[in-house]
């Protein structure tokens, strides 16, 4: 008897044969949006800017998330890692090269050559007036790129892990504080004739914050509200950061608020697994990181001293230190390296070997913090996938497998190694103490 | 002292880790399958595409050097126990004071027709996975034998493929000689669910040859043919004695050991899933080939051999697995079929993806087993409260202690206690909440019984 196997009914659609339908349509929107985004690069958003934004805009989103809908609707929920390893864009194929010359090539137009961008510009300027009422400017087209893909893949990451509420919240949380803080506030501040200022950025990131120079051109200009945003700032800096890193760890900032975070956690979600997780990479990390958190320090301090001593100790260089930090840390590091290098280098290259604020946050994580990851008994079975899909580049697995706790400075405490640990061995806690010690006969 | 562990599974790499902790003996890693000890339970993330080969490994590469464990690469042909010598497929020899055998298992093959077809295999060494990565490009159909751990695996491995797939379970549902009816029941629905072809009741005859040598068919006891390219044999595994036939050291299924893990022969030591104990703790099998065991025995041989005899007490039992995107735990006793004895107390999520089981003694109300489905739950204070007797209305008022559910997740203990407090009529309230230090105090706590 030869019976045919019953062709699978389930919703899984376990066998697509590449692309669906639906799929394509989606991928075609997204196309034509982006080709418009191109043309309109080349100079021919003149013809109809306004016209020309929306379009390409609104065809990005709706194909994009159609898409997004379409490869998770019906699949069951859960881990959604299969074929991470083989695809090229996020393994260093070509895809990975190709993605991360565009965006470097980009950074640096953004930095040095903002006249190539010029059609761009053009493209964005009925927005930039509508919102704050000035004509676009670079930064006013990098700001909504950067906001628009942290809200598209915001929602494409909440699709993908729709059954952990940890990364849902989490991903609203910094889809909100890039959207309203670090994009429509500084925009509407800009339409009331105010400083464009960014509440979620503070000393050491924006370092300017506390330069003595900001701080005079802040009062001297806002009055009242000048004063409020350096207080501000100085309070974030100063007291928040403590005393949140104390009650939850820097997670607070990197993974819930800070915008570099943002994009990370979000349009960088697929290349997590790039971050190199040796030894090596580690003392490395703690050199470099610690290295720009001491040289910020220094830069701010002699600004200050030159300040009090009215230019007597920089004389002309004050200005210079300023600029080097800018031009080498802001735009170079976090810029150009950080995201550009997004494909080779993972989504936390900036954050994990260049941030002083995750520095400082480190810091205070490693040794005045409740903040810990439990490993769950002796469940570990040395797999692998905490450490491979840990962006931060922490070998979760060397401490899992002995049934040790985990304290680490550069641990953003994103929770992905829990969601994707198969027997679910690993949780993040803000306890008061340190329980490595615990049931010390069962540890392996 | 000159110590050789033939095999670097997670036992006998526990075991070099373990006596390199505790002295300076020479220490020598033999093994034919992978210079890079790596995670065998892993092996299914490296075909699906969650990790590579590299992620599995259990060490980085500096750890062999500055522990200095010498690895060696080959196959123990021969041994000869009285001269303590044994012999490599390269002819190499090598002397030993100690020895340790960690070989592993082999798949059964359980004498089908057509069983050593090409196509045909388990999955349980590296050599394994590369055969099915052999077998994938192509390939119209997989069909899984044995609806157990490793059968759900290997279906879950060709699913994220989209190679269709067949699984086989002899039992009337899926692994149903340890899993309770209604989680049998769970897992069941979640294969449809994903699209598997779950064949319940239904049992392997014989592998039909495609005409080239090759798996192309299966015949089913009930008369059924399945069309295919490749089967998998996951019946079970048997301990990987075969080279000690002639070795003079005693053998049963496996190589019989007594409470010390040691062998007929002072000298040698087996452990993992080849060891077979003399004497089983009771209510434990003289076999257990689970990652745990192997990982505990590596860490008591460890200490026997330098010196500090010591016997291997697994503690409670417990183990874990992944079905699809249900995760499972287990924690001391859950039989398949509930003894007289012993009540339960089965709370299902509507949706039928979570669930909590809680045996209990019925005359002495001691809890005495935690099943988990898609909830996870603490180790630690799942085996103290087993230990310690615990009363089920105890630690239904704690419940939330052992809840290690990721932040904002839905705490289901509330519902779990009410559905208690329904059938039994009691009052009973959660007391407690999964706050880190509270399970700390708890767990330091001595024991109220």
């Amino acid at each position: 008897m030869n019976t045919q196997t019953v062709p699978s009914l389930s919703l899984a659609n376990p066998h697509p044969p590449g692309a669906t339908l639906q799929q394509k349509i989606a991928l075609a929107l997204v196309g034509i949006g982006l080709l418009i985004l191109l043309l309109s690069w080349a100079g021919q958003a003149s013809w109809q800017p306004l016209l020309s934004f929306v379009l390409s805009f609104s065809l990005i989103t709706a194909g994009g998330l159609w898409y997004a809908r379409d490869i998770y609707r019906g699949l069951p929920e859960g881990i959604k890692n299969n074929g991470v390893m083989f695809r090229s864009l996020s393994n260093r194929g070509i895809a990975g090269w190709i993605t991360g010359v565009m965006i470097t090539g980009f950074y640096t137009c953004l930095y040095w050559y903002p006249e190539w961008l010029r059609g761009l510009i053009q493209l964005f300027d009925p927005f930039s007036r509508a919102l704050r009422g000035l004509a676009a400017d670079q930064w006013f087209v990098y700001g909504s790129f950067y906001t628009f893909a942290v809200l598209l893949m915001g929602l494409k990451f909440m699709l993908k892990y729709r059954h952990n509420r940890y990364q849902i919240i989490r991903t609203v949380s910094v889809m909100f504080f890039q959207l309203i803080f670090s994009f429509l506030l500084p925009a509407w501040m800009q339409l009331l004739h105010q400083p464009d200022f960014y509440f979620s950025y503070f000393w050491p990131l924006k370092a300017e914050y506390l330069f003595p120079d900001k701080i005079a051109y802040l009062t001297g200009n806002y009055a009242h509200l000048g004063v409020f945003l350096v207080f501000w700032g100085a309070v974030m800096s100063f007291v928040a950061v403590p005393v949140l890193t104390y009650f939850y760890g820097k997670r607070w900032y990197c993974s819930w608020v800070c915008g570099c975070g943002a994009l990370a956690e979000t349009a960088g979600d697929p290349f997590r697994t790039l971050s190199d997780k040796s030894l090596r990479a580690w003392k490395i990390e703690r050199w470099l990181i610690h290295s720009v958190l001491v040289f910020i320090v220094l830069t701010t301090v002699l600004l200050w001293l030159n300040s009090w001593k009215q230019g007597a100790v920089l004389g002309q260089f004050s200005q210079a230190f300023s600029k080097t930090y800018g031009f080498l840390i802001g735009s170079m590091f976090a810029g150009v390296v950080g995201t550009g290098f997004y494909p080779i280098l993972g989504n936390r290259g900036w954050c994990r070997f260049g941030c002083p604020q995750a520095a400082i946050l480190g810091l205070f994580q490693k040794y005045f913090s409740r903040f810990r990851i439990t490993t769950n008994g002796g469940q570990c079975i040395s797999c692998g996938n905490c450490s491979t899909y840990c962006e931060m580049g922490i070998d979760v697995k060397a401490y899992a497998q002995r049934g040790q706790d985990i304290v680490r400075a550069s641990c953003v405490g994103c929770g992905i190694f829990s969601a994707v640990c198969p027997r679910g061995v690993l949780r993040l806690e803000n306890g008061s103490i340190d329980i490595s010690e615990r049931g010390a006969e069962l540890r392996l | 002292m000159k110590i050789v562990i033939i095999g670097n599974g997670i036992a006998g790499t526990n075991a070099a880790r373990f006596i390199r902790k505790r002295s300076e003996h020479e220490i020598v890693l033999i093994s034919d399958e992978s210079w890079q000890p790596f995670s065998r339970t892993a092996l299914m993330y490296i075909y699906m595409g969650h990790l590579k080969t590299e992620h599995t490994y259990l060490y980085e590469d500096w750890f062999w050097a500055k522990n200095r464990i010498e690895r060696v690469f080959g196959r123990v042909n021969r041994l000869d126990v009285q001269a303590r010598r044994l012999w490599l497929n390269d002819g190499a020899e090598l002397s030993y004071d100690k020895l340790i055998i960690a070989t592993g298992s082999l798949p059964n093959k359980l004498g089908w027709p057509g069983q050593d077809l090409a196509g045909v295999q388990g999955l349980y060494h590296l050599q394994d996975l590369a055969g099915m990565e052999r077998h994938s490009p192509g390939l119209q159909r997989a069909v899984v034998v044995g609806g157990g751990l490793i059968g759900i695996e290997m279906a879950e491995m060709f699913h994220a493929r989209h190679i269709p797939v067949t699984l086989l379970v002899r039992e009337k549902s899926f692994w149903g000689n340890v899993l309770p009816a209604e989680e049998s029941e769970m897992i069941n629905r979640h294969l449809r669910e994903h699209g598997i072809d779950l064949r319940l009741g239904a049992e392997l005859q014989s592998i039909v040859d495609n005409g080239r040598g090759g798996a192309g068919a299966v015949l089913t006891k009930e008369g059924e043919r399945i069309d295919c390219g490749f089967v998998g044999l996951t019946v079970g595994v048997s301990p990987n004695v075969g080279f000690l036939r002639d070795s003079g050291i005693e053998l049963g299924r496996g190589v019989l050991v007594d409470a010390y893990l040691c062998t007929s022969d002072p000298h040698v030591f087996a452990i993992g899933d080849c060891a077979e104990l003399r004497q089983p703790a009771a209510g434990r099998r003289p076999i257990e080939a689970i990652w745990y065991t192997g990982r505990m025995m590596g860490q008591t041989v460890a200490a026997t051999i330098c010196g500090e005899k010591t016997a291997y007490q697994p503690r409670l039992w417990f183990n874990s697995a992944k079905f699809f995107d249900i995760e499972y735990q287990v924690y001391g006793d859950v039989p398949a079929r509930l003894p007289a004895t012993v009540s339960s107390l089965y709370w299902e999520h509507p949706a039928g993806k979570k669930a909590v089981r809680i045996n209990f003694d019925t005359a002495t109300k001691a809890v005495t087993g935690f099943n988990l489905m898609g909830i996870r739950y603490r180790h630690e204070v799942c085996e103290k409260w087993i230990l310690d007797g615990a009363p089920i209305e105890t630690v239904l008022q704690q419940l939330s202690l052992a809840n290690f559910d990721p932040e904002f997740f839905s705490e289901q203990e509330k519902q779990i206690v009410g559905q208690y407090n329904a059938r039994q009529g009691t009052h009973l309230q959660l007391q407690s909440a999964r706050k880190l230090d509270l399970v700390r105090r708890f767990l330091i706590s001595k024991s109220s019984i």
